[in-house]
């Protein structure tokens, strides 16, 4: 099968039109550097069936970030048959760079200059005819994001796709540093095909961002922004969660009790008790996540992250950390294995690993999934946003605490150099695409882990067959007494232990074992556990989840982008003494100030 | 506040990402905005706005139009 690389620099649309060519879900926003994998998917090309490669956005193909090396070793050792090359229309007169150094390697090419649309609302011409014969290749102007001349790129792709690859050059290495041979080129290609306005601004941008970035509103809006944010999902999630759970519940009582009513015992106790409850309470989240993403969405795609790293760059450079680093750090909202991987745009190693570090206390969406549904368990309707947002704080808090206490050990001197793209918006199919690539990466992690989770803590809470379900005689209520001294100090009881334990795996486990533990699910695991608990037990509880290890994807992520056993286990160690010592405190001053 | 890029005291690797990004000897650039607490500011050479640390900033000899 044909291989096509797509090619560029960061931010220029690689992965929109990867995902309008294949149909597929690569992750776009309006952030530099979001695609840090290789994603590959397959498209019909002129009667044949060819292989479509993202790559992440390059600056340099000379360059010495992770990426750019990924980049490089890719071309090296794939030589495709044919690279999309796409250059961002609006900056053409410096993306143009990086097509004169591609074209050196003598790859077989087809370029797209894409964002035509908004180039033409800036004012600049781009006569794509004159370009292609003054570079000698393909040339079109398209909308990656609106689809705007697709079909006569894809033409030109699957005509260029018939010529062989005339191989890489072996002298790829010497050609480093033709400065000057470079700016040559580049000056005689737009001074024959471009014309740029002589002062160019975008005035919505510009207008927006003497707000957003004003030296003393840009951080109220910020923090503002953010509140608002979490305030929604709880104002809107909330209820749609207890509607879908009560859904589930009706279905099970109407459905599956009368269906299951022949089976032994024991089996239908392990499908409705254990596997139903268990898989129905998490499943009840999945709205709550489809909000939540879309929220994150429509941030990441506005161009705002970039903003909010121009705002807290001062402040995490006292923390030894950098702008890049607190973005990551709020995509580490939606998950924190994207983040983590995220971090490979930055080059000095200590940078990295101390972002790494810290990563992992962002308060991700399986954890607020626990936040939610205790919150507004054990808090009145006014209070519980509040204390969710209170969590969020402490997110931030012990992200602080840490890269305090470690900067020392990963100082580093990286520069912070990074582009400020104009504000943009997201499309409705980029949306809905973001809301159903997120549905499904649920009910991935829902088949991989979670029914396993809850099946287990059923065994453990039902086995030995002789004692009564969830009480100390069974295998769960053992683990619990053994762990009793360490969790007692901290108001977590042996039920809530083991939950504790399944949650190490994933966070989304914590609430199903819930239901398992309780055999309740619902308003009625709700109510069961607004009497089993008061508010300081709860809250120590949701420390402790907060800051403990967030699960086996996100350890084995730091395992891989740092390809070291010793920071992975100071990541997985610290985390644990930290929770427990932030919970202790909280639970023995609660209980000292007489609550 | 706009000058005229007149050289680059940078390592090679910082040198080479800031070409990338359109700072080079001769090309126009303008101060768009500065963080407070000391933080980056916003410079625009041609159609890119760029952050950069003061520190970097400093590596950058602009004449003043």
């Amino acid at each position: 099968m044909k291989r096509i690389a797509l090619l560029g620099m960061p931010n220029t649309g690689k992965s929109t039109l990867f995902n309008r060519l294949t149909g597929g879900a690569a992750r776009v926003g309006n952030w530099p550097g979001i695609t840090v994998e290789l994603l590959t998917g397959k498209i019909l090309l002129g009667g044949d069936m060819a292989e479509i490669i993202d790559l992440p956005g390059i600056y340099d193909i000379h360059g010495f970030s992770e990426d750019e090396q990924v980049v490089r070793h890719f071309l090296h050792d794939n030589v495709p048959d044919l690279a999309i090359v796409v250059l961002n229309a609006t900056q053409i007169e410096r993306q143009l760079s990086l097509l004169i150094q591609l074209k050196q390697l003598n790859l077989n090419m087809v370029v797209l200059l894409n964002m035509a649309d908004e180039a033409k609302k800036f004012g600049i011409t781009i006569d794509g005819e004159k370009m292609s014969k003054l570079l000698g290749m393909p040339i079109h102007l398209i909308s990656a994001k609106y689809g705007q001349g697709q079909p006569e790129a894809m033409h030109a792709i699957a005509k260029a796709l018939r010529y062989p690859t005339p191989g890489m050059a072996e002298a790829l290495r010497t050609q480093l540093e033709q400065d000057a041979h470079i700016e040559q080129e580049m000056a005689r290609v737009l001074s024959g095909a471009v014309q740029v306005p002589a002062r160019l601004s975008d005035t919505r941008t510009d207008k927006l961002d003497s707000v957003m970035l004003h030296p003393w509103l840009g951080l109220p809006i910020f923090f503002g922004i953010m509140y608002l944010l979490f305030q929604g999902i709880f104002f809107f999630g909330q209820p749609l969660q207890g509607g879908v759970a009560d859904l589930l519940g009706w279905l099970r009582e109407t459905v599956l009790d009368p269906a299951c009513a022949g089976l032994p015992t024991w089996m239908s106790g392990l499908l409705l008790d254990g596997i139903y409850n268990g898989v129905a309470t998490v499943a009840a989240f999945v709205p709550i996540i489809i909000l939540f993403f879309l929220f994150m969405a429509i941030v990441e795609d506005t161009g705002y992250l970039s903003r909010a790293a121009f705002l807290m760059d001062a402040l995490m450079a006292k923390m030894g950390l950098d702008g890049r680093s607190f973005v990551m750090l709020l995509m580490g909202f939606g998950c924190n294995v994207p983040a983590l991987m995220g971090t490979r745009v930055m080059r000095s190693r200590s940078l990295r690993m101390l972002s790494m570090l810290v990563i992992p206390f962002s308060l991700c969406s399986a954890r607020l999934q626990v936040f939610v549904f205790i919150t507004a368990a054990l808090f009145s309707p006014n209070a519980a946003p509040l204390v969710l947002f209170s969590l969020y704080l402490f997110s931030f808090a012990a992200a602080i605490i840490t890269a305090l206490l470690f900067k020392k050990q990963f100082a580093n001197t990286e520069p912070f150099v990074l582009e400020l793209p104009p504000y943009r918006f997201p499309t409705g199919r980029q949306m809905l695409l973001r809301g159903w690539h997120e549905v499904t990466h649920f009910l991935r992690r829902a088949s991989q882990f979670i029914i396993a989770g809850v099946v287990l803590v059923w065994l453990l809470t039902n086995l030995p067959s002789s004692a009564t379900p969830a009480s100390a005689d069974t295998l769960a209520g053992m683990i619990g007494t053994w762990l009793h001294p360490l969790f007692a100090p901290i108001g977590i009881d042996e039920q809530l232990t083991i939950a504790l334990i399944f949650g190490f795996v994933a966070k989304e486990i914590v609430i199903g074992s819930l239901a398992v533990i309780y055999g309740m699910s619902g308003d009625a695991l709700s109510g069961a556990l607004g009497q089993q608990l008061d508010w300081v037990q709860a809250y120590s509880f949701m420390l402790f989840t907060l800051i403990y290890t967030p699960c086996l994807s996100t350890i084995a992520t730091l395992r891989n982008e740092s390809k070291n056993n010793g920071f992975t286990a100071l990541a997985l160690v610290w985390s644990l003494s930290l929770a427990w010592l932030v919970s202790f405190l909280f639970y023995q001053a609660a209980r000292a100030l007489g609550y | 506040m706009r000058g005229t890029i007149t050289d680059i005291h940078t390592d090679d690797a910082l040198r080479q990402r800031l070409q990338a990004l359109g700072f080079r000897s001769g090309k126009d650039i303008e101060i768009i905005r500065k963080a407070s607490f000391g933080g980056p500011v916003q410079v625009r050479i041609g159609t890119t706005d760029i952050l950069l640390r003061q520190t970097e900033a400093a590596l950058i000899e602009v004449r003043a139009a």
